[in-house]
């Protein structure tokens, strides 16, 4: 269920430019960067047993770490690198994203080192094990990637609709200078954005994982690019647009590498030109406008 | 009365013609320098003219237009291949053309590079017009987007062609880039967006990026200047491809990615938009700093990226903002406003 992984991520690019209309190319890191926290977290918390398996709570307590970590990593990142450039020109901030993106790739390079290491597996998701239903068949890891994928896409939904922050987040990402004059620090709000976003990109990585069995530190590159295009192709700032365009694309992705592997990366990016060229503001946007 | 204008147009045949023989005084020198220069050293100084290239090339399109592209790798693996086609597949066929012609066998090579370089930048060019009409109708992100996906599309069709040597690239292509063909390059790159940020077709260009609705209501036809804009980087995108692909000997798909293209607008954004003279010095910059760091090894990279994020906290605007570095009036090329020319409507 690669399309459920493409929509966790999607959601923290869609999130950021939303408010800050701004595309944090670091998103794709913060999500390798989680997988890691979460297989450090296996690792020196013995939530494995013997031959990298897990029990479900354990596997409850890597992703909530994960989360956690890639949570305060989106943090620093907004603190250090985007908040002094609230004022600057844009493209400056996304240079500066390209900056910290780079940062994160080599600097995992080096701390994580650049050979692929083996994930720990769910005990009932080993990659062998899989439900048949009627003929089809389902890998239980694809089954629990898709539930944890929906609690949290609910959950945000929840909380971006029901509750104080969401609404703010909501206010802040309509008109960011009316915000700040109702009372909303938006400089608050902006934080908020960015650990939500990135604590589900930890989360996404932690689910990667398990399903490809290794991760290295150049993973969130393709991944962070495809989430983004899918965000995109949902319609950019817009939190049910990215988790339909994460499926979308990884359907369609998937589909495709079944029939014709080569071809994959060109029928994503063939699918987001015609989104655009059609479509510009997503299969859920709402109408362009044009500001005079 | 006249008005000194100190921003003078340089005609194309007055800088061709001045060029040539400095290029031949380099030549021989050039053949001389890259006996004298180690290999290393030669190789960093054509991929800083390379940069440049591709650097100012983009700077028409993000910097003048203001039209944010993160594509331009996909134009230069265009060149790369049409260059590559010429040089590798027909260069018997030209050869036998050239010996019918009876084109001495001395200047064989060196022309059959430019008809490369020629057709790396017309295919780009193409490219250029192809990308450039469906996508130039999105504005800001979305156009960046959408370049974004064309760069990688192309890439990705390029790999599924075996005839081109698919994921693996091409190899075998000759050794053709020399500090002539980059010295004459990096010269008209720099001398085509002066000229064009000087003429009427500039202005047009500067307008849509101050305001695209003001300038459309005041009768620029802002989607054909955004196109024209766009050709033309494409077109330099492509020989820039080209040298690249001549001078590491192939071409291969990887090197023409995404990260490329981020490569180049970092540059254009760090020497300052729509400074020619910034996207230079910063194409320059960035082509040293690497290899500067290469005593630290591993750390280089992670190096790099805090350079670069420091430079951009510290220098918001680029290096140079839209400023033009200058030496005195030598070359003076200043962005403010000319001053009013008195007497012209009255006259």
């Amino acid at each position: 269920m690669l399309g459920s992984i493409y929509a966790l991520i999607a959601l923290g690019y869609t999130m950021v430019y939303g408010v800050l209309r701004l595309i944090n190319f670091a998103h794709g890191d913060v999500y390798m960067v989680g997988a890691y926290i979460g297989l450090y977290a296996a690792q020196y918390l013995h939530l494995q047993t013997g031959e990298g398996v897990l029990t479900p709570p354990a596997l409850l307590l890597i992703l909530l770490i994960a989360m956690a970590g890639a949570a305060a990593l989106g943090f620093l990142i907004e603190r250090v690198a985007y908040r002094p450039l609230r004022r600057a020109p844009r493209l400056t901030a996304l240079i500066t994203a390209i900056g910290v993106s780079m940062l994160l790739e080599y600097g995992g390079q080096i701390v994580f080192t650049t050979t692929p290491r083996a994930y720990p597996q769910l005990a009932m998701a080993e990659k062998s094990r899989a439900l048949v239903l009627r003929g089809v068949r389902i890998d239980w890891v694809d089954i629990i990637i898709l539930i944890v994928a929906a609690v949290l896409l609910i959950t945000l939904q929840i909380i971006v609709h029901r509750t104080r922050p969401g609404k703010a987040m909501r206010a802040v990402s309509f008109d960011r200078e009316a915000a700040s004059l109702m009372g909303i620090n938006t400089d608050t709000i902006i934080a908020l954005t960015f650990i939500i976003g990135s604590a589900f990109a930890g989360a996404a990585g932690v689910l990667v994982g398990m399903r490809s069995q290794s991760i290295e530190p150049l993973m969130g590159l393709m991944a962070g690019i495809k989430a983004f295009v899918a965000a995109v192709v949902g319609g950019i700032g817009s939190i049910p647009g990215a988790a339909l365009g994460g499926l979308v694309m990884g359907v369609s992705e998937e589909a495709v590498h079944a029939v014709y592997p080569q071809l994959t990366d060109a029928v994503v990016f063939g699918i987001l030109i015609l989104i655009l060229v059609l479509r510009p503001r997503g299969l859920l946007g709402g109408p362009a406008m044009e500001k005079v | 009365m006249k008005v000194r204008d100190k921003r003078r147009h340089i005609p194309a045949l007055v800088w061709l013609l001045s060029v040539i023989p400095i290029a031949l005084v380099l030549s021989a020198t050039g053949r001389y320098l890259e006996g004298a220069l180690q290999g290393y050293f030669f190789r960093v100084l054509m991929l800083s003219g390379i940069a440049i290239i591709a650097a100012v090339s983009l700077n028409v399109v993000n910097g003048f237009t203001g039209q944010f592209s993160i594509g331009h790798a996909g134009f230069m693996l265009v060149g790369a291949y049409a260059s590559a086609g010429i040089t590798v597949f027909a260069r018997p066929h030209l050869q036998l053309a050239l010996d019918a012609a009876h084109v001495p066998a001395s200047v064989q090579p060196p022309l059959g590079f430019g008809v490369a370089l020629v057709a790396a930048a017309l295919g780009a060019a193409v490219a250029g017009l192809v990308v450039g009409l469906p996508s130039l109708r999105l504005r800001g992100d979305y156009l960046a987007i959408a370049t974004l996906g064309f760069g990688e599309a192309i890439r990705a069709i390029f790999v599924t062609i075996d005839a081109v040597g698919g994921a693996s690239g091409l190899h075998n292509v000759p050794l053709d880039t020399n500090f002539v063909w980059v010295f004459l390059g990096v010269i008209s790159v720099i001398v085509t967006a002066r000229n064009l940020a000087l003429s009427t077709h500039g202005r047009a260009l500067f307008a849509i990026r101050e305001d695209e609705l003001a300038a459309q209501a005041v009768g620029v036809d802002t989607f054909r200047y955004k196109v024209l804009a766009f050709v033309i980087a494409a077109a330099w995108a492509g020989v820039a491809g080209a040298l690249l692909a001549h001078l590491n000997q192939g071409v291969d798909p990887k090197d023409y990615g995404f990260m490329k293209s981020v490569e180049i607008v970092v540059m254009v954004v760090l020497g300052g938009l729509g400074s020619v003279t910034g996207a230079v010095i910063a194409a320059v910059a960035l082509t040293w700093l690497p290899e500067l760091l290469r005593p630290v090894q591993d750390y280089r990279m992670v190096l790099y990226s805090v350079l670069l994020i420091l430079l951009m906290l510290l220098r918001p605007r680029g290096l140079f903002g839209r400023k033009e570095f200058s030496l005195g009036s030598l070359f003076t090329f200043r962005k403010e406003a000319a001053p009013p020319r008195p007497g012209k409507e009255a006259g």
